[in-house]
């Protein structure tokens, strides 16, 4: 292998580790490329859950006996983990159900008490549904407008855009994508937060796709939320992150009422519990927990530098071998650099709905539609897409099954 | 030869026949499936009681285009209130190929416009239709 080959093959060889990809369907393995929808969980998660449930399950922060205090240990063991991992501090990093629920934790606890008629929200145009929703609840409630910094035709944001709705001088909060679901984009969150704070606008960063396919340090990304979820990056579904600002989290009314949350219960009222389980009610998700902590350690050992690497050569030689098939419109960055492993594309002559059935027939298992961004769909002009991503374990033979499927779903309709 | 998509199911797909627009027309209707994208309208002229001219609009996948080509040129001359009794069966059969209940909802949707304009119940097909 030739010097330049060696620098751009993936670099990680780990589909080993992960169960599911041993299945085959049909005699032939699968091809997983909805990794932005959701990730294959590796062994050791698998593992971490199973021993959890056989070996240590007991409701957490309560019980004085030995699985309550191993419950615990390994909850809140698992917390430390995930927040080190982001380059959070424990006591900020709040567990919640997903990234939506982070989400709207801030919208309701932090949204609620500082947002009100003639103030503004600012979104940009390339928001999953989830960063959309709970800000307009929040804006039709309290009387707040809500505007969209535009997505140029490349599909990135600009930073003179964003200086220009901060400088109206309504803006309470900017609520923007660390890495775009649909086109790959990459923001600059950090420089976005520093822009929305010197502005006096408090910032949320959606992470959900940064998290797992880059180096995430939310200290110096510096923005006053940054929310991801578990089950994109290796780890269980029903648990999510929400990093926030201390004091911002300490100012703020909690979110949901109920056990955990609490110190004192009295008739007419009550007092807090202090962070993270402020804002933590209820029993907590504490095998997810633990599934999640499991996870953070599996990418911390691979090291995020070489994710990142492995994901940005796969997807460089994902967007040549497209521009190969023939008829591939590719939506979004045109340069790997610029992009995370997200390659939304459309195939001419043939609607999204039909590469995915058609591909499937090969067993490469993609998405078509809209990747819950309908507003994005429509700034773009396209009803659907068709979009490929990646995870660490992917490997380029999963690339060469993609093109060789688009190229035979071509054939069987006569392009 | 692919089973779903044969090739009278991409000649219908390629070259729909009563696409387009109906002016005048008496009763129209539009729908779409929001987790594909597919949307169709349709404009329909009634003549003594029956379908006199009928034309479908929109985009979307080849099943659901091609459905509507193929429904179309049935509908064209049936009595008005033969629409109501029509189910997602009578559809299927008259496409002639293996229908997923992932599809379904596309192959569907043409119905769906027809009996809304005919109707005005938008809400067929409840569950899985």
């Amino acid at each position: 292998m030739s010097l330049v080959e060696a620098a751009t093959t993936p670099r990680l060889d780990i589909r080993a580790d992960f169960p599911i990809l041993a299945r085959e369907i049909d005699g032939r393995p699968l091809v997983y490329l909805d990794s932005a929808a959701t990730s294959q969980k590796p062994e050791a998660v698998i593992e971490a859950m199973n021993d959890f449930y056989r070996r240590h399950n007991a409701n957490v922060h309560r019980g004085v006996y030995t699985l309550a205090q191993e419950a615990t240990e390994l909850f809140e063991g698992a917390r430390a983990r995930v927040a080190a991992f982001a380059g959070g501090e424990t006591d900020t990093t709040i567990f919640t159900r997903n990234a939506t629920e982070a989400i709207n934790l801030v919208a309701y606890a932090w949204g609620r008490e500082h947002v009100g008629p003639g103030d503004a929200v600012l979104l940009t145009e390339m928001e999953h549904h989830s960063n959309i929703v709970p800000w307009q609840l929040l804006c039709q409630e309290t009387g707040a407008e809500l505007r969209y910094l535009g997505v140029s035709d490349e599909g990135t944001l600009s930073l003179d855009e964003l200086d220009a709705q901060l400088a109206r001088g309504d803006v309470r909060l900017c609520a923007f994508a660390h890495v775009s679901n649909v086109l790959g984009t990459i923001n600059p969150v950090a420089e976005m937060a520093a822009r929305s704070r010197a502005a006096g606008a408090v910032s949320l960063v959606d992470g959900s796709q940064g998290v797992p396919q880059l180096p995430v340090d939310v200290g110096a990304i510096g923005a006053d939320f940054y929310a991801w979820t578990g089950h994109k990056a290796l780890g269980p579904t029903g648990i999510g992150v929400l990093h926030g600002r201390r004091e911002l989290l300490e100012a703020m009314r909690p979110f949901l009422g109920g056990g955990d949350m609490i110190r004192t219960v009295g008739f007419q009222e009550s007092t807090w519990n202090e962070l993270p389980w402020k804002f933590e009610a209820g029993t907590s998700m504490v095998a997810e927990g633990v599934g999640l902590g499991a996870a953070v350690d599996y990418l911390a050992a691979l090291g995020m530098e070489n994710v990142r690497a492995h994901e940005r050569e796969l997807t460089r030689y994902a967007l040549e071998r497209l521009e190969a098939v023939g008829g591939v419109r590719v939506i979004g960055p045109s340069s790997a650099q610029e992009r995370g492993g997200v390659i939304s594309f459309e195939l001419a002559g043939i609607h999204p709905h039909d590469v995915a059935d058609l591909i499937n027939r090969e067993h490469v298992c993609v998405r078509a539609g809209h990747h819950c961004a309908m507003p994005l769909m429509r700034r773009l002009g396209v009803p659907a897409t068709a979009r490929a991503s990646f995870g660490p374990y992917n490997r380029r033979e999963d690339v060469d099954a993609l093109a060789a499927a688009l190229a035979k779903a071509r054939e069987v309709f006569g392009l | 030869m692919d089973d779903l998509y044969r090739d009278y199911i991409l000649d219908h797909y390629k070259r729909p026949r009563n696409f387009g627009e109906l002016d005048p027309h008496d009763l129209d209707a539009h729908d779409h499936n929001p987790l594909c994208g597919d949307e169709m309208g349709v404009h329909i002229r009634v003549e003594g009681g029956r379908i006199a001219d009928l034309r479908f609009h929109g985009q979307g996948c080849a099943i659901s285009q091609a459905a509507a080509s193929i429904a179309s040129e049935e509908y064209i001359g049936m009595a008005v209130d033969e629409v109501p009794a029509l189910d997602g069966e009578w559809l299927i059969d008259l496409l002639g190929i293996p229908i997923s209940a992932t599809r379904r909802k596309c192959a569907l949707l043409n119905l769906k416009v027809v009996r809304g304009a005919l109707t005005g119940d938008a809400s067929w097909p409840r569950g899985s239709g």
